[in-house]
């Protein structure tokens, strides 16, 4: 494996990630909002919250519930997406609740609800993992009290070669094995706290995919971080 | 937090003096700026800002059956959406009377003015035809959503590029586009808003302003006063002298909107 | 380990950041200490004096907490008081008794209608809601003049040490000026200019609120408006 002699479609090293993008403040009505791409893929997030919860019989009183909502613009895609929420949007929301969650000291809200709106406005794979990070920054503008940053993150195989974030074109590779999409997120002292595989993949390869998730989820750390840090400037004129 | 009282009744005092809070005039525009492009995957696309407020309107396209009763005819169908993330007064779900009169606000503009010819839409005639889809997103709502949606949709049609059709298989390739735009009339139907505000009348609301509007009339219609479609919202009456009012500021606010988005509309 | 003896620089930090680390130093609001480390719990901006390190937050919702001046709108009217949205996570309770005047049960409405303003005090945070009084000075219905909302988190910003910024906000523009702590702010002034005014240099010291030196930018900022409309 990684014999430096693979070729991905866009001429990529294998752990090459596509240039990223990350902004906070992007929905001034928010009480925080943030837009994170890879490449061509684009998602934007808001936070509303901490908030009442509706309706009554679902707050917890043991702690604050996170409520993510994750959606694709009807034109994000080739095939236009009919609004409203479908299965594949239903799960994400769901994953990326349980990708966050482990950072956010949500017991300090109890009986209140955190809202995260995700909109993917230009889709070429890795969307849901577009969407994290977005949602993560949007949660750390909107001043919610976390332990940590979160990354995501997706690693392909593609045949037999492991790659770091995946395209849309290589999401469709069909050679030899085809393709295994791999979205991972961590928190930022690397514990996962979310993982999907769709794909064909030995254990030994799955391993290695982690250890590539580790260290792209780090240069992530820092693109979020530098978008947080540069949105306040301490000496402006 | 919907304008409290006090604030609105001060906006309708400091109006009736002929001035507003920030400072522009009653028939003035906060600043207007349109991106085009903005999504890839889309056969056009925009983003509107006017002043906080944005919105995006991407265009897909699709080859399907004509209506029985138009059969050498395109379809168009536009939809809007008023996000939860674009303000704490919008709410997940089904969408809601203003996110349908939106989407059906431009659609009467764009379909009563003809601005897309739908008969160079038609493929075969009965069978099939080009139909477009015009989507809008709310953003960041910050007052006249309607507007900002109208712009946006002319800006997406206008550089909208079809993609390739294979008559063979019948199968549209979205990932080859043609160079062929969407067929257009030069009578570009422009959608704005006059608001009234206790005896005043203005364009171009913040939120803090819309908050204190009692009725609204929504045009859509050319720079040079033809109107296509028509619409007075919410439930305050507007007297003859008013409405006539209405029409001139309506005239001249189209005049100025398209001045300012002129040069995207090329 | 980067020790700092000398004090530490204003930073702005990111959650999970280390601020700074020595045995010396405390962990105040929005940080917790880890091992000899100081770490940011949320996105501020992070300050120390007398070696307790505390996060400043830029941005979140209104945390209410007791004895609080707030700027709330009359949402509903019960039969035991008013209850009042004053944009914080829960619903404000003004009950009854805490009016400085007898009210009988059918005369609510007239003390606070609904969509009324008011200036109150909170006396009571706990899970059932927010309980307010508006029997102390200075808490009363808001029947004129302008109501604006801020960022909570500038608050502080806006009040200055001491009050020091509002008070030259109020000598430069002779408005009356109500500051609630949930970021609703009550401007009354002898006309609709100088509330204007007072609205405008708020924004400003919101959109300026972490840079060195702000009241003397403020008291430029006067001096400028004025000349340059006068």
């Amino acid at each position: 494996m990684a014999e430096g002699t693979f070729k991905r479609t866009d001429g990529r090293g294998v752990e090459e990630m596509r240039p990223m993008k990350a902004e906070v403040g992007v929905v001034p009505n928010a009480d925080g909002s943030a837009m994170f791409s890879f490449g061509n893929t684009v998602a934007i997030a808001a936070v509303y919250g901490p908030g009442k919860m509706h309706p009554q019989h679902s707050q917890n009183p043991e702690k604050g519930t996170l409520r993510c909502n994750y959606n694709m613009l009807s034109f994000s895609v080739s095939d236009r997406i009919r609004p409203g929420p479908s299965r594949r949007s239903t799960e994400i929301s769901k994953i990326t609740e349980w990708s966050l969650e482990p950072a956010l000291m949500i017991k300090r809200y109890p009986s209140m609800v955190v809202d995260v709106y995700i909109h993917i406005i230009q889709a070429d794979a890795s969307t849901r993992c577009a969407g994290i990070n977005a949602a993560a920054l949007a949660l750390a503008h909107a001043g919610i009290p976390m332990k940590g940053m979160i990354s995501s993150v997706s690693i392909g195989k593609l045949d037999k070669q492991l790659v770091v974030d995946v395209d849309k074109n290589e999401e469709d590779w069909e050679e030899g094995e085809g393709a295994t999409d791999i979205p991972i997120t961590m928190t930022q002292d690397g514990e996962i706290t979310h993982i999907q595989l769709d794909g064909k993949i030995n254990g030994e390869e799955l391993k290695q995919a982690i250890e590539l998730a580790r260290k792209a989820t780090k240069e992530i750390y820092e693109v979020q971080k530098k978008a947080l840090k540069g949105s306040v400037d301490l000496n402006k004129k | 937090m919907k304008t409290p009282r006090v604030t609105a009744n001060r906006i309708d005092e400091y109006l009736s003096s002929g001035k507003r809070f920030d400072g522009r005039k009653l028939n003035e525009f906060r600043e207007i700026s349109i991106e085009t492009g903005i999504s890839k995957k889309a056969e056009g696309s925009a983003r509107v800002r006017i002043g906080k407020t944005e919105v995006l309107v991407g265009i897909k396209m699709d080859v399907a059956a004509p209506y029985p009763d138009s059969p050498n005819k395109g379809n168009l169908m536009v939809t809007s959406e008023l996000l939860p993330l674009s303000s704490s007064r919008f709410e997940s779900g089904p969408p809601k009377f203003p996110a349908i009169e939106l989407g059906r606000l431009i659609d009467r503009a764009i379909r009563e003015s003809k601005f897309v010819d739908f008969e160079k839409l038609c493929i075969k005639e009965g069978e099939k035809v080009w139909s477009i889809f015009v989507d809008i997103y709310s953003i960041n709502a910050d007052g006249n959503l309607v507007d900002a949606a109208g712009i946006g949709a002319l800006a997406a049609l206008k550089t909208a590029k079809f993609p390739k059709y294979d008559e063979e298989t019948g199968k549209v390739i979205y990932d080859e586009h043609t160079d062929v735009s969407v067929p257009l009339s030069k009578e570009i139907p422009i959608v704005t808003t006059i608001y009234k505000i206790g005896k005043s009348l203005i364009v171009d609301p913040t939120q803090e302003e819309e908050d204190a509007c009692e009725a609204r009339v929504v045009i859509g219609g050319t720079a040079e006063g033809t109107i296509f479609s028509m619409q007075k919202g919410d439930a305050k009456e507007i007297s003859i002298e008013e409405m006539n009012k209405v029409l001139e500021l309506s005239k001249e606010s189209k005049k100025n909107v398209f001045s300012k988005i002129e040069k995207f509309l090329k | 380990m980067n020790k700092m003896t000398e004090g530490m620089e204003r930073k702005i930090v990111i959650p999970g950041e280390l601020i700074v680390a020595g045995e010396e130093y405390l962990p105040g609001e929005g940080t917790e200490k880890n091992g000899s480390e100081i770490v940011a719990l949320r996105y501020g901006l992070a300050e120390e004096s007398n070696h307790l390190v505390k996060v400043i937050a830029l941005s979140g919702v209104y945390q209410p907490r007791i004895g609080n001046v707030v700027i709330g709108k009359v949402e509903n009217i019960t039969f035991y008081g008013w209850v009042i949205s004053i944009d914080a996570a829960d619903d404000a309770f003004l009950p009854l008794q805490e009016v400085p005047k007898y009210v009988s049960k059918e005369g609510l409405s007239e003390v606070l209608d609904i969509g009324d303003m008011v200036v109150a005090k909170i006396i009571g945070v706990n899970t059932r809601g927010i309980d307010l009084t508006i029997k102390s000075r200075g808490l009363e219905r808001i029947d004129d003049g302008l109501v604006i909302k801020i960022n909570p988190n500038k608050v502080p910003r806006v009040i200055g040490k001491e009050g020091s910024m509002i008070n030259l906000i109020k000598d430069n523009s002779g408005c009356n000026i109500t500051v609630g702590q949930n970021g609703l702010i009550w401007i009354l002034g002898k006309n609709i200019e100088d509330e204007l005014l007072v609205k405008k240099v708020i924004n400003f010291i919101t959109e300026k609120s972490f840079i060195s030196g702000l009241t003397e930018e403020v008291e430029e900022w006067f001096k400028n408006e004025k000349g340059g409309n006068k």
